[in-house]
């Protein structure tokens, strides 16, 4: 275990890309689950990395081809006639079955498959920068945009869905972002990233501002512990980075604020009152 | 706002329904400060009514016009969606751009919970705030009065009877309460 490798400069770059996606990532997560689609974001990961085989074995640099699928894969979600879970889960059958069969045969897609399924993190490079840099900023854009109307859809349906240009601005930059991201963190870790921080906020978040933050804080602190981990270890992000996420989400104490407890007893209260 | 008085949408032989129509021949005119009441059994189409006057695809016979640039706000009869969400009443308002003044004091005490630690009459009249008091020009209202105990359905009946003066009311209830034949255009509507 070497201690100063945390601080060696090669690694800066890495860490850096890592850490832009483990802000974006449970963001996007949240406001996935909102729409019910947190299954979708496997979905797409495992067409993405399918699509980012078949991109290393035509020669495409990386992170271009990972994105390019994940825009794809967007598409594929996006043209569902019925989204689902079952259309989620067969995409992630579809998908995991490509990439298997494209690995299989094809030396060049063997390799980076070690990069998409085990979160080769320490590898990345400046374009890997450039693309978490982007897909945090266009879909930050994009949500603050799309915010109050996807909140709005779930709370008042009656009220009617976002617009077309807003849903589909958002399910592409939700396959672009998971696209990058399974390049860097691998499949399983960018789903965690994603998916745990959104869960435990859910239920226990005050607000939807406070579970904003609690979902960045929770992936952040997962993120760094991920990868101080795996790096003194000398083991890929991937696993590292999955069962970091998952314990500090389990530590994450409960946050109940006052007025909940105040609506709580006001309600209990109104009750009593209409025995009497 | 509209002007108090001014017509604001008008349905004449209006057919609804789904794959065959579930009412047809409806005529209703939605005048700014004026609240009208629709009644009648279950099954005879009234929420469908509510739902058509926003969505032409169920619109299958008659003719409707709107005043130019109407914003129609709805309210669902059925809670949905706040289950497990993180969402407090403050936030839910904002959706809206509804205001918080002129809410039940009852209910400005708990604008800080989570919707789902909410009971259900507090929800069901946060609910109904969050599309009365929006900007909206005419307000369809599927059955207010759910989950309400006396002391919501009380705060209703006084809103319903001075609503809006530049919002036209169309509401939708099986409560006798909140029925003012006086201050309201009644339809009832067979089966």
């Amino acid at each position: 275990m070497n201690i100063d490798l945390i601080f060696d400069p090669l690694f800066r770059l890495p860490f850096l890309t890592g850490l832009l996606l483990a802000v974006w990532l449970p963001v996007l997560g949240l406001y996935l689950r909102l729409r019910g689609e947190w299954l979708a974001v496997l979905g797409m990961a495992q067409l993405a990395s399918a699509g980012a085989l078949g991109g290393a074995v035509l020669g495409l640099p990386a992170v271009a081809g990972g994105a390019s699928a994940g825009l794809l894969a967007a598409l594929a979600k996006w043209g569902l006639k019925r989204p689902s879970d079952s259309a989620y889960a067969a995409m992630l059958l579809l998908g995991w079955s490509a990439a298997v069969a494209v690995m299989s045969n094809h030396p060049l897609a063997e390799q980076a498959a070690g990069a998409v399924f085990d979160g080769q993190l320490y590898f990345t490079g400046g374009g890997h920068l450039a693309a978490s840099a982007a897909v945090l900023g266009i879909g930050v854009l994009v949500l603050v945009r799309a915010h109050r109307a996807m909140l709005r859809a779930r709370v008042h349906p009656a009220l009617g869905p976002p617009d077309a240009a807003t849903r589909l601005a958002f399910d592409l930059v939700a396959g672009a972002s998971v696209g990058v991201a399974i390049l860097s963190l691998g499949v399983m870790a960018s789903f965690a990233l994603a998916f745990v921080p959104a869960w435990r906020v859910f239920g226990t978040a005050p607000s939807w501002r406070s579970a904003l933050w609690r979902a960045i804080v929770i992936g952040l602190v997962a993120y760094v512990l991920g990868f101080v981990v795996a790096l003194l270890f000398d083991q890929p992000f991937g696993p590292a980075g999955v069962v970091a996420v998952l314990l500090v989400a389990r530590l994450a104490p409960p946050w109940r604020q006052r007025a909940d407890r105040r609506a709580g007893a006001l309600s209990a209260g109104g009750e009593i009152g209409k025995l009497d | 706002m509209r002007p108090s008085g001014s017509v604001l949408l008008r349905a004449q032989g209006l057919g609804v329904g789904y794959e065959r129509p579930l009412l047809q021949g409806l005529d209703l005119q939605l005048v700014a400060g004026r609240v009208t009441t629709l009644l009648g059994p279950n099954g005879a189409g009234k929420s469908t009514v509510l739902r058509a006057l926003g969505e032409p695809q169920l619109r299958l016979a008659g003719q409707l016009w709107q005043a130019p640039g109407l914003a129609l706000g709805h309210l669902a009869q059925a809670a949905e969606g706040q289950a497990e969400l993180p969402l407090c009443g403050r936030e839910l308002l904002a959706l809206t751009g509804a205001s918080a003044d002129g809410l039940p004091p009852w209910l400005a005490d708990c604008l800080d919970a989570r919707l789902d630690r909410l009971s259900g009459g507090q929800l069901q009249y946060l609910r109904f705030w969050s599309i009365a008091a929006a900007p909206f020009d005419v307000l369809c209202l599927d059955e207010p009065g759910n989950n309400l105990d006396a002391r919501g359905l009380a705060a209703l009946r006084a809103w319903l009877h001075t609503p809006p003066a530049g919002q036209a009311v169309v509401l939708v209830t099986h409560d006798d309460s909140l029925v003012d034949a006086a201050r309201q255009t009644v339809i009832r509507i067979a089966s």
